[in-house]
């Protein structure tokens, strides 16, 4: 896998650049994304609230929802789940696609007509995953502020415009700056282990699920880690 | 003497203790369609695919226009590719894209490696057009039988013109209807455009139509070496075995 890493970063910057293929990837990791990132933001907003809301009106702190929710899912909780979630939908998809390309010798057929498949198929993957899954959590985020603040408005009766003012008093640089750049590298790691697993299947149909599952699970794992890094230097440099 | 276009010397290939390749040659002449027959197993994909630098081999050498493809770099490599139609056995068409989007696929990065005022749009409709596929062009590989795709495969491997074509297994989980269509559309290919073909198989009946020399691979070696004729009525029985019906 470090090798394969370093594949990526020796070749993303050697020419010719594959950007009609970068940008159908953009479009099918991103735009295909947005319907289950946006439910899944807005549930994960409504439940967070519904759930935190009578223990913070027995502490008569309920006040204080617009600043709890926004900090947790802007700083944590959207990051990660939404990162999970596209681990799921995007790196077992990549894990998948190029692993029926390789059984079916279309990963050689790339190569023998004269294109390099790691730079076509890896690189493209990979930058299509970086690029995305910031913008995918900003919208998820935001989508998630939204259904808690449409919680706050019908049981608590917290206008928009209150709630939402309260929101970005409550955020800072030190809160959105750490939590995007952790996105780049959920991004990076959903795209490098999808593609290392698929391009490196054997064993037929049976290769391919191994493929998909394992990009899955070895991406999970690795937005944990991280995620722990990334909170443990947040800490040092922004004191959080 | 005519200079051979190809020529693997001593090629030896192991998978562990699974020794596949034990010094296989063999020359491939200009014009010439050479038939490589041996069971499955035996290693013809292999070597196939060592040929095309897929896979590196243990020992041996390559030498493909008197470029010795080990000593190569990447892109001397991917430029000297471009100059060999390759057949794969399951037809490897990209899935995700249109037969039109197939053949302009190797055409992207060299376009300029063929010599011609035509557009992509007619290369690609005279490729389809000499397979006989011209009105599948906007059709999906799903959407095409087994024959059709080995059809659209050809004509991927045609578009650029190249002077060596391999054929890996090109009759291989066809009917025989197909499958004659297809040695026929072989022999086309080899007169008009003067190709010269290694054609690895197992179907004798192939081998009959469309060989001008064939070389028998039994455990990793060339056993055996002559025409279609002089092989069939071989009395020796790994010979033998291969030309039973």
């Amino acid at each position: 896998m470090t090798y394969f890493a370093i594949r990526f970063f020796k070749e993303v910057f050697t020419t010719p650049f594959e950007w009609k293929e970068l940008l159908r990837q953009c479009y099918q990791m991103g735009n295909r994304s947005f319907l289950l990132v946006g439910v899944t933001g807005f549930i994960l907003g409504l439940v967070f609230t519904l759930q935190s809301r009578p223990t913070l009106l027995e502490f008569g702190a309920v006040s204080w929802m617009p600043s709890m929710v926004s900090i947790s899912i802007v700083r944590e909780i959207g990051p990660v789940i939404i990162a999970l979630i596209c681990a799921g939908r995007i790196g077992s998809g990549i894990g998948a696609e190029l692993g029926s390309m390789k059984v079916t010798e279309q990963i050689d057929a790339m190569e023998v007509s004269g294109t390099n498949p790691f730079k076509y198929l890896v690189v493209t993957r990979i930058l299509a995953t970086t690029l995305m899954l910031p913008l995918l959590i900003i919208m998820g985020d935001a989508v998630a502020l939204f259904g808690s603040a449409i919680v706050e408005n019908l049981k608590g009766e917290v206008s928009y415009l209150l709630y939402f003012n309260k929101v970005f008093d409550a955020l800072k640089f030190s809160d959105i700056i750490p939590a995007t750049v952790k996105s780049f590298f959920f991004g990076f790691a959903i795209g490098l282990v999808g593609c290392y697993k698929g391009y490196h299947s054997s064993k037929g149909t049976v290769g391919v699920g191994e493929a998909s599952n394992a990009a899955v699970v070895y991406t999970s794992m690795l937005i944990f880690v991280i995620d722990f890094i990334a909170v443990f230097l947040t800490d040092i440099f922004f004191e959080i | 003497m005519k200079k051979p276009v190809l020529e693997i010397n001593e090629l030896r290939k192991s998978f562990g203790e699974n020794h596949v390749l034990n010094g296989f040659s063999l020359q491939l002449f200009e014009g010439e369609n050479l038939v490589i027959m041996g069971k499955s197993g035996s290693g013809k994909s292999v070597m196939i695919k060592c040929l095309v630098g897929l896979m590196a081999a243990d020992s041996g050498t390559i030498k493909i226009k008197d470029f010795d493809i080990v000593s190569l770099g990447q892109n001397e490599l991917d430029v000297l590719r471009t100059e060999i139609g390759f057949l794969f056995q399951g037809s490897a068409l990209y899935d995700s894209m249109t037969v039109r989007e197939n053949l302009e696929f190797p055409l992207r990065r060299n376009r300029d490696k063929i010599k011609t005022s035509q557009t992509t749009e007619a290369l690609v409709v005279e490729a389809l057009e000499n397979v006989g596929l011209a009105h599948a062009i906007d059709l999906m590989p799903a959407e095409l039988s087994g024959g059709m795709q080995r059809r659209v495969a050809l004509a991927r491997a045609l578009i650029l013109k190249p002077k060596i074509i391999l054929y890996d297994e090109p009759t291989t989980g066809l009917d025989p209807i197909t499958s004659k269509e297809i040695i026929q559309l072989m022999r086309h290919i080899q007169q008009t455009y003067q190709t010269s073909s290694l054609i690895i198989t197992h179907d004798v009946d192939c081998a009959r139509v469309i060989s001008n020399r064939m070389i028998l691979l039994v455990d990793g070696i060339n056993y055996a070496e002559g025409t279609f004729e002089e092989l069939s009525q071989s009395q020796d029985p790994k010979v033998k075995a291969f030309f039973k019906t």
